[in-house]
């Protein structure tokens, strides 16, 4: 058996965003979180919604593993009957996103710092000022969330809240016209992909 | 809701509609579906379908079976024999989770079936209402659909699709869970439409000729060639197509045990038994050989033994209709997605013609030891105790490999699976992923209802037995024609024999007492006898297979004998061991 290389660069874990477009049928997160469970793979964030296609939804699954998992996992889903399609990405190949939520004294707020440089600093923006709490918001990279939490602390944070991943991937073109194709009772090559056919062309040579 | 009305259908012309309850469009579902034998149970929360089914007596046949885990192997077994979809009915709560056996078994081996379970009324969803089971969830993992039906409009489309997710592609179990008020309420229904496609699902990959081509340069360029075959050929109805390919490209091939019978066992290109009981010859070349040509099968842990030492010299070739097969366990140099129905005659087109004796002969010489070695001892010994190996033996003379063995699972199933002899695909009926103990004596009433004109065998262990003995009741009930082979070696063989080889014959619960079988079967007014001596072996065999209707034999075979070949857990293949 060949591709020894690729067994290599894949068995490095690393974070993978699963996107996966489902009917939105009672019971397809279930199947799809015991893909991970059973496996014992840790689902670091998920995030559900509705698609910009009305009735099909879209998860975005973070999950750290090699490749080859990955890979394994994405067929597993993409098996199951009410899933469309599955995609998985590493972080360079997307534009993410996570929201956060922080509740912050108001009082200890105005005393002890400008507001405006706070915000501006860490792209934040109030959404909510009462007289007893603050609450700010931001989005961003975990990193830079996580920033703002240290320069909250020592005034005080109340409460912090993230969300789960979003993911946007670079090179898409959309799930619109895939899933014209699903409709059709004879799916063309593009919705039947053959990812061997269009990754590993040249595992096999004379 | 949402995804029952994307059903696609093919529009016909407005129907007539009438009232009818939602048992009633079930069944005329079921009917429309070409059902006419169900295995089932009634109870509280099926009882509406119970009632209607009473009205139904002409075009559908119940079979009352004795525990539900007994109505979805009997399911299995009907399957297995007969191609089609295997239906159960089960009430909610207790019935329901019974099944869950039957459930994983046939999700593991790709075994069609359509469960039907009776649910409380939907108000009482979630309410912990008495014997309510949250019958969705628990049945998730193991079955390749569900879906809980709360209003009758639901029914036919649910069912329609039902029956094409089990049936289509690789074939599964699937399970739709029917609340109380659905099955009684009325509605307007317009006729059964079978289903043909549902947008998010996609039963067959697109074949890519590409892969054919480069499969084709593969094999023929390859000067030791193995086919392995799995039970994907016969779900594919793809025997005749899978002949063509072995015998124009001269191959050896080799089967698991749940493609036995594909091609003949008596075939000359088929080199036997795969795995970790199975023949000598295909384990040590499956290590030898220059490319390996999977087809239809999954590469099972049984079957490979230790992966990293897994035929690490081959290029391979995977033939499978579920793409998340290929690279799952063992990495594929040509991946042909596809039925195998589709993509073999394509193979055979481009390979060319060929033999290879002298690969061919190095099968034969590993044979010819494993003959002397094991299998002759084993099959006509001279003196001493009873073997299973000749048991089996003198069965397969007496049924010309024309009848269906099913077996239990254990020491005796390896036996009946090496040992077989079938002349096609279908006749051999076992509990192979799961490995389920109680799996045989159900299946085979199953079996027979989906052969009704062969002689079907249960080869069955005095452990497993016991199991599900009860279906006995079944069979005294519906005269059903089953031949029982019981095995008794006393103990729980199979395990008796890891404790013998891996834990310094610690027999820790093997050892197994079990009732007078014969008189058992007598009180079910089976008839029945007992064997203990060799001169009586064959007249009794011919006794049970003559007698008209079921017949109970039990034979007293050898209480330590191992079953050889076999592949130590955590060794290669290459490691396999005569003794
Ligand atoms: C339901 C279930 N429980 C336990 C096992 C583990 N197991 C596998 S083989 C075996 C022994 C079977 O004994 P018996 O039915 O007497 O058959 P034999 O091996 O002696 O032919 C056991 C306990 C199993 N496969 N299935």
């Amino acid at each position: 058996m060949s591709n020894s290389q690729d067994i290599d660069s894949a068995n490095a874990k690393q974070e993978f965003t699963i996107t996966v477009y489902t009917e939105n049928q009672i019971g397809i997160l279930n199947r799809i979180a015991i893909i991970f469970s059973r496996r014992k793979i840790n689902i670091e964030s998920l995030n559900v919604s509705p698609s910009e296609i009305e009735h099909i939804h879209r998860f975005n699954i973070l999950i750290t593993e090699t490749e080859e998992v990955v890979r394994k996992l994405a067929r597993q889903i993409e098996k199951q009957v009410e899933v469309l399609k599955v995609y998985f990405n590493t972080n360079e190949d997307i534009i993410w996103q996570e929201l956060a939520l922080y509740k912050v004294p108001t009082d200890t707020i105005q005393e002890k710092v400008l507001v405006e440089r706070l915000l501006r600093e860490n792209g934040a923006r109030a959404v909510v000022i009462r007289k007893d709490y603050t609450v700010f918001e931001t989005t961003g990279h975990r990193t830079e969330t996580d920033k703002l939490i240290e320069v909250l602390q020592p005034y005080g944070l109340i409460e912090f809240v993230r969300s789960a991943r979003v993911a946007i991937i670079k090179d898409s073109t959309g799930f619109n016209s895939k899933l014209r194709e699903f409709e059709r009772l004879d799916p063309g090559h593009d919705v039947i992909e053959n990812e061997f056919l269009d990754k590993e062309k040249n595992v096999f040579t004379m | 809701m949402d995804t029952l009305q994307e059903v696609t259908t093919t529009p016909a012309a407005p129907k007539e509609t009438k009232q009818v309850t939602g048992s009633v469009a079930l069944l005329e579902g079921l009917i429309a579906e070409g059902t006419e034998t169900i295995f089932g149970y009634p109870g509280g929360a099926i009882m509406p379908i119970y009632d209607a089914i009473y009205d139904y007596k002409e075009k559908l046949n119940h079979i009352l079976v004795r525990h539900e885990q007994g109505a979805t192997h009997a399911a299995q077994g009907f399957a297995r024999t007969s191609g089609k979809v295997g239906v159960v009915f089960a009430t909610s709560g207790p019935g329901a989770t019974n099944l869950v056996t039957g459930l994983a078994d046939a999700q593991i081996d790709s075994t069609p079936l359509v469960c039907i379970t009776g649910q409380v009324f939907a108000h009482l969803l979630g309410t912990d209402a008495f014997q309510e089971t949250d019958v969705i969830n628990i049945t998730t993992p193991v079955t390749k659909w569900n879906y809980q039906v709360t209003d009758a409009n639901e029914i036919p489309a649910a069912l329609a699709k039902a029956f094409y997710i089990a049936r289509s592609g690789r074939p599964g179990p699937v399970l739709i869970d029917i609340t109380k008020n659905a099955q009684m309420q009325l509605f307007d229904y317009e006729g059964y439409t079978p289903c043909t496609h549902i947008r998010s699902y996609r039963p067959k990959p697109i074949i890519r000729n590409e892969y054919i081509e480069q499969a084709a340069a593969l094999i023929n360029s390859a000067k030791k060639p193995f086919i392995l075959f799995g039970q994907g050929v016969s779900l594919g109805n793809a025997e005749a197509e899978f002949q063509a390919f072995v015998e124009k490209s001269g191959i050896p091939a080799a089967w698991t045990i749940l493609g036995a019978g594909a091609i003949p066992t008596d075939h000359p290109l088929n080199v036997g038994m795969l795995g970790m009981h199975g023949n000598y010859g295909p384990n040590v070349q499956t290590n030898e050989c220059d490319v390996l040509i999977a087809i239809g099968m999954r590469f099972d842990d049984r079957v490979t033994g230790r992966l990293d030492k897994y035929a690490k010299q081959a290029k391979v070739v995977h033939l499978d209709i579920d793409p998340a097969e290929i690279d799952k366990n063992v990495k594929a140099d040509v991946p042909v997605w596809g039925d195998c129905k589709e993509t073999l005659p394509l193979l055979t087109k481009l390979v060319t013609e060929k033999t290879h004796p002298e690969w061919l002969a190095e099968f034969k010489a590993f044979e010819k030891i494993e003959k002397e070695d094991l299998i002759e001892p084993e099959l006509n010994p001279q003196s001493g105790e009873l073997t299973m190996g000749e048991v089996i033996h003198q069965l397969n003379i007496l049924t010309k490999g024309e009848a269906v063995i099913v077996s239990d699972v254990g020491q005796h199933q390896m036996v009946a699976c090496r040992y077989g002899k079938l002349n096609a695909s279908r006749l051999t009926v076992t509990s192979g992923g799961l490995g389920t103990m109680g799996f045989g004596l159900p299946a085979a009433i199953g079996a027979k209802f989906g052969a009704p004109n062969r002689t079907v065998v249960a080869v069955i262990g005095d452990g497993g037995f016991q199991m599900t003995l009860q279906e006995l009741g079944t069979i005294m009930q519906f005269g059903v024609d089953v031949k029982i082979l019981i095995l008794n070696n006393q103990f729980l063989g199979m395990v008796r024999q890891w404790q013998q080889l891996f834990n310094e014959k610690r027999y820790s619960f093997v050892d197994i007492t079990s009732p007078d079988f014969v008189k058992l079967a007598e009180s079910y007014y089976i008839a029945g006898k007992k064997v203990t001596e060799r001169a009586d072996l064959v007249g009794s065999l011919e006794q049970m297979l003559q007698h008209p209707g079921s017949f109970l034999l039990e034979v007293m075979v050898s209480k330590e004998h191992n079953v050889f070949p076999m592949v130590p857990q955590g060794c290669s293949v290459g490691e396999i061991r005569l003794k």
